[in-house]
């Protein structure tokens, strides 16, 4: 017995190394970097693993980053961009999915599959058509092109993921809606709605993080200095600083720092969306 | 297709009034889905048989796709991205998926200690934009700033250092270990997910039957979470024939060294859209984005008719 417990822990001692080891190799890259964008120049290639010290303490990548780039332009424009985007997303694909959940109507299936395609192919092959389309109607250089590209593209899952969660909704809760005289806007809105928040949530975290993070539509439809997104704006300007290593370093923690701190605060969220299975 | 519904219903021989709510609901999306997504799909499409004869838009039929396939001047850059490519979505499948499902399996383990700060710090690169990971990397392997190989130096192996981002044999590996670096999160997330959906009873039964641990796994789990792998490959394969970012913030759109990290991503990209002194090409970046959509189509067609029907569905 004692043998077997010995075996366990064994085991366990090792399954933890392994663990340890890969979360140090998913996590040492991004300390790296935020540890040297506070050290100055010398310091940094001197000593790259340690943390900073008193005497090696430098923000002069900061200065250059918050001097130099128009950063608080980009990040706006990531932020108007990416919320409403999510907004439109909701929204329509909420709507969507209510109509395929709820009523029978002919089509349905159709109708499904039709949005279901954009789950598997990427919107980023239509882009020569996309960019023809956007020249033609005016909105190259605008964010508004950028939320419609978007919201097309984050549709399809939207409506996957709510339309399994409608139809958990009670029909005894809308057909006593129904008989009180609401209108099947006002069951959408007031009934529907609030009981599928959580699923909402959970799109609105999947949707995000691609809009975010993605580089080839600011880089095609929107690359003027109005319009430069975040992750835009800092390829660009880590393009031209690119021997400023103190600059170079200083913004990468600064494009980190958002997407950490949100990932801090809804990495519960967004766990429990994938393993409850809403990606099956 | 009609997404306003006719009054009258095959089943219901009662007239009844239209019902517009239908409509209006499926509306907005089916509008935006359809005029910036599908429309400009099929538009790409369309394009791919067209070609700029005289100034003036011709049709000329697969004309385009047998000069990608058999001009000189593109043939070699086509079938080296293409060929790139393929060898970037088999490193992932051979390092990325492995490494995901055994994270997943030992995050499974029950009573396993700090489990979610392992998944939380394991999650966090997938998150990060391609630019910020791209030039991280980019930075560490740099032999300018010697941190890999100072980090060598420590197992012992400094003299296997070398440059390997900016050398054409060792490039397209270096580029895909990062997207592997980055991405394994997915993988194991599903996995996990899968194996925690795997009821106690068929564990239990195992282990009374003498069926643990390893065995256990490959005997046991594995089979049971075989549908999660279907899914991850494809995952994995309509992101790696769709992949640009990476390719392009670590080795610019050139893809260099010498075209050795070119991806069909990075071809569509100075096809359509021109780099340096090479003007874009609206015709031939269409073809080249119907050609990756053939291929991402006849994959996902792949996985839904032939792989995700032959799966067993165990259901519990």
């Amino acid at each position: 017995m004692s043998n077997k417990a010995r075996a366990s822990l064994t085991r366990s001692s090792l399954v933890h190394l392994a663990l340890i080891a890969y979360t140090l190799v998913s996590v040492f890259p991004v300390f790296l970097t935020i540890i040297n964008s506070m050290k100055d120049r010398n310091a940094i290639f001197r000593n790259p693993m340690q943390l900073p010290t008193a005497t090696t303490f430098d923000l002069v990548g900061y200065t250059t980053v918050l001097g130099q780039g128009d950063f608080s332009t980009y990040f706006q424009n990531s932020f108007i961009v990416t919320v409403a985007a999510i907004a439109l997303v909701l929204l329509f694909g909420a709507m969507a999915a209510f109509a395929l959940s709820e009523y029978r109507f002919r089509g349905n299936t159709m109708m499904g599959l039709y949005l279901a395609i954009g789950i598997m192919i990427p919107i980023r092959l239509g882009t020569v058509a996309i960019l023809q389309g956007m020249v033609a109607t005016g909105l190259v250089n605008t964010l508004t092109a950028l939320i419609l590209v978007y919201t097309a593209q984050g549709i399809p899952l939207a409506v996957f993921i709510l339309s399994e969660f409608m139809r958990t909704v009670s029909d005894d809760l809308k057909n006593a809606g129904r008989i009180d005289g609401l209108s099947e806007y006002a069951i959408f809105f007031r009934l529907v709605l609030p009981l599928v928040r959580p699923a909402m949530a959970t799109v609105a975290v999947f949707t995000m993080i691609p809009i975010w993070n993605d580089l080839w539509f600011p880089l095609i439809l929107a690359p003027s200095e109005a319009t430069k997104t975040v992750t835009l704006g800092s390829q660009i300007f880590i393009g031209q600083f690119v021997t400023n290593w103190n600059a170079v370093l200083a913004a990468l923690s600064l494009a980190i720092f958002p997407v950490l701190v949100l990932y801090l605060v809804f990495s519960r969220q967004l766990i429990r969306g994938i393993t409850s299975g809403a990606v099956k | 297709m009609s997404d306003i519904p006719s009054s009258h219903d095959a089943a219901v021989p009662i007239r009844r009034p239209v019902r517009w709510h239908i409509g209006i609901f499926l509306l907005p999306a089916f509008i935006v889905y359809s005029a910036v997504m599908i429309l400009p799909l099929i538009e790409t499409l369309r394009l791919s048989l067209f070609n700029t004869v005289d100034g003036q838009s011709t049709f000329v039929g697969l004309g385009n796709f047998k000069v990608l396939f058999g001009d000189e001047r593109w043939a070699a850059s086509f079938w080296n991205a293409l060929k790139n490519n393929v060898v970037f979505f088999i490193i992932h499948m051979l390092v990325q998926n492995p490494i995901g499902v055994a994270l997943a399996a030992m995050l499974s383990l029950p009573k396993l200690r700090f489990a979610a700060f392992y998944r939380t710090a394991i999650f966090l690169p997938t998150l990060l934009s391609f630019v910020i990971v791209g030039f991280i990397w980019k930075l560490i392997l740099s032999p300018i700033w010697g941190v890999s190989p100072y980090l060598m130096d420590l197992v012992g192996l400094k003299s296997l250092f070398a440059p390997w981002l900016g050398r054409p044999n060792s490039a397209l590996v270096a580029v895909s270990l990062i997207s592997v670096w980055q991405y394994v999160g997915i993988p194991m997330m599903l996995i996990y997910a899968a194996l925690l959906n795997i009821p106690d009873e068929v564990i239990e039964a195992a282990e009374c039957d003498g069926v643990t641990g390893w065995s256990q796994f490959w005997k046991i789990k594995l089979p049971l979470i075989l549908p999660a792998i279907g899914i991850i490959s494809i995952l994995t394969f309509v992101g790696n024939f769709n992949a640009f970012d990476l390719v392009y913030t670590v080795q610019g759109a050139l893809a260099g060294p010498d075209g050795s990290t070119d991806i069909l991503g990075t071809l569509l990209y100075r096809t359509f859209f021109g780099f340096q002194l090479q003007l874009g090409d609206r015709s031939m970046g269409a073809t080249i984005a119907t050609v990756m959509f053939l291929i991402i189509l006849a994959g996902v067609s792949l996985y839904l008719f032939v792989i995700q029907r032959r799966m067993r569905r165990y259901q519990f």
